[in-house]
């Protein structure tokens, strides 16, 4: 089966052809945004890190801009700068020329203020989209896809119908050759063994189990108690009682197949098939990883409702409550309803769904997409000093 | 499942019904569970999404969904009666205790 996908010189396949401006800075976000305002095509990231930031923290938001930058849905990308910062543009921009596409950086110290760096900017992204615009899409096999699996604003619909249609959907692209990323590693708390016992290798089962243990640990070492947090008032008023409640009914987003790859967050799988990433359960912090990792599209699941986008990508909306799907039908791209009410089978929406990613990835529009939504979030986990 | 049950059970181990509209005390409410017909007289209201005990479940002992445990029953639970977190608690991540 194929779909209709951007080729990129490095040989990966996008979905989208954006022409990308990464603020490498928070102090730089406001001209990244004002050179994109109004050009078509073109998306900026409401990066607010990149400075003062040390050791495994500043890598892992380099790790997750660059992620950004390597995306294949990006056509070419223009960081800005501003000059002083502890990670440096020209940084940004060397670590995505392996990706063979256009980078060109600016600072707003060097050009000499905002106004110059917004013409300057223009100036570049202008030449940039004429380029994009250029490109066709052509004929590629699903096999190409890396499908983001996200579920939020959980209710007892999420276990029952969303979640298990999107792991129908997700058996269907890996069945095809692609590939499909799982995260929220706390959101798997109680359901561990049951993804452990799929792994490919006892390595990789071991992996998930010490990840969920590594969690908890931490958990347990805030004196806070996770119960405030997860699951979420929201939740709790939607009839999930605990976190294992809400794991269990998770876990079915990432279908029925070997767990072939346990990655770090915002790392690119190396391997086809089903992949773990280890997130947290906030929504944004996990589909910026997953994004960053190099996912060209995203079905998310919920029962309550949520805007959710990517600046880079689509976002389909899944739900299988049906007044969400009412009350919220600006957000929510597809109602699986039919499921609870016993009119419709898993599998029948899970072919469903995954029609729509391959009509999404081929260039429809997402709800998220046509109301410009475009959250990026990335997993912070040291202090700014 | 039958399109006229007002409760879904996921699994046949479960302890648990989910109810898939509103429910007052003192009805009854069928289900089927493989195929088969079970009813249960409701002790509480039932919130739309919320669960119901299919048996009695005794205190300190497992909730199971989904065929696996959710959490502990803090207080012995009658069949028919509510089941969240008022008499049900989860022991992962957090202190035993707390």
């Amino acid at each position: 089966m194929e779909f209709q996908g951007y080729r990129r010189s490095d040989g990966k396949v996008g979905v989208r052809n954006h022409v990308l401006v990464i603020p490498s800075v928070v102090c730089s976000q406001g001209a990244a945004e004002a050179i994109t305002r109004n050009a078509k095509g073109a998306v900026y990231l409401p990066n607010v890190f990149g400075c003062a930031q040390v050791g495994a923290d500043r890598e892992q938001t380099k790790r997750t801009l660059v992620g950004f930058g390597t995306n294949p849905n990006i056509f070419s990308v223009l960081i800005v700068g501003n000059g002083c910062e502890n990670l440096p543009a020209k940084e940004v921009a060397e670590a995505i020329v392996p990706s063979k596409k256009r980078v060109e950086y600016i600072e707003i110290q060097e050009v000499g203020g905002t106004k110059k760096t917004i013409s300057k900017g223009r100036k570049i992204i202008k030449e940039m989209l004429a380029e994009a615009a250029a490109l066709p899409r052509q004929p590629i096999p699903v096999s190409e896809l890396i499908l983001a699996t996200e579920c939020g604003g959980s209710d007892y619909t999420s276990g029952l119908a969303s979640n298990p249609a999107l792991g129908a959907a997700s058996d269907l692209l890996v069945g095809a050759g692609g590939t499909v990323i799982l995260s929220e590693t706390t959101e798997l708390i109680g359901a561990e063994h049951l993804l452990a016992r799929r792994a490919r290798t006892p390595q990789i089962g071991k992996q998930v189990l010490d990840l969920i243990a590594w969690w908890e640990k931490e958990a347990i070492a805030t004196g806070q108690d996770i119960r405030g947090a997860n699951p979420a008032p929201g939740n709790i008023a939607g009839g999930i009682t605990t976190i294992e409640e809400k794991s269990l009914g998770c876990i079915y987003k990432g279908g029925t197949t070997t767990l072939e790859e346990v990655v770090k967050y915002a790392f690119p799988p190396t391997k086809k098939g089903l992949i773990l990433m280890d997130t947290p359960g906030h929504d944004i912090d996990q589909l910026t990883g997953m994004m960053a990792g190099g996912a060209q599209i995203a079905v998310f699941t919920t029962g309550r409702g949520t805007p959710t986008g990517s600046p880079i990508a689509p976002v389909i909306k899944i739900s299988g409550n049906a007044d969400t799907c009412r009350k919220m039908k600006d957000n929510i791209d597809l109602c699986v309803s039919q499921i609870v009410q016993g009119k419709e089978t898993v599998k029948e929406a899970g072919k469903w769904v995954f029609d729509e990613v391959v009509a999404v990835a081929s260039g429809k529009l997402s709800k998220a997409e046509k109301l410009g939504q475009r959250d990026f979030c990335i997993f912070k986990i040291g202090l700014n000093f | 499942m039958a399109a006229k049950s007002k409760a879904i059970v996921i699994n046949e181990k479960d302890n648990v019904a989910t109810a898939i509209m509103p429910m007052k005390t003192g009805s009854t409410v069928s289900f089927e569970v493989q195929g088969r017909t079970e009813r249960v007289k409701l002790l509480s209201d039932i919130p739309m999404g919320h669960k119901f005990a299919r048996y009695d479940i005794e205190q300190g002992t497992d909730v199971v969904k989904y065929g696996e445990p959710i959490g502990k029953t803090t207080a012995r639970i009658a069949r028919g009666e509510h089941v969240h977190v008022h008499n049900v608690v989860s022991h992962r991540g957090r202190k035993e205790g707390a």
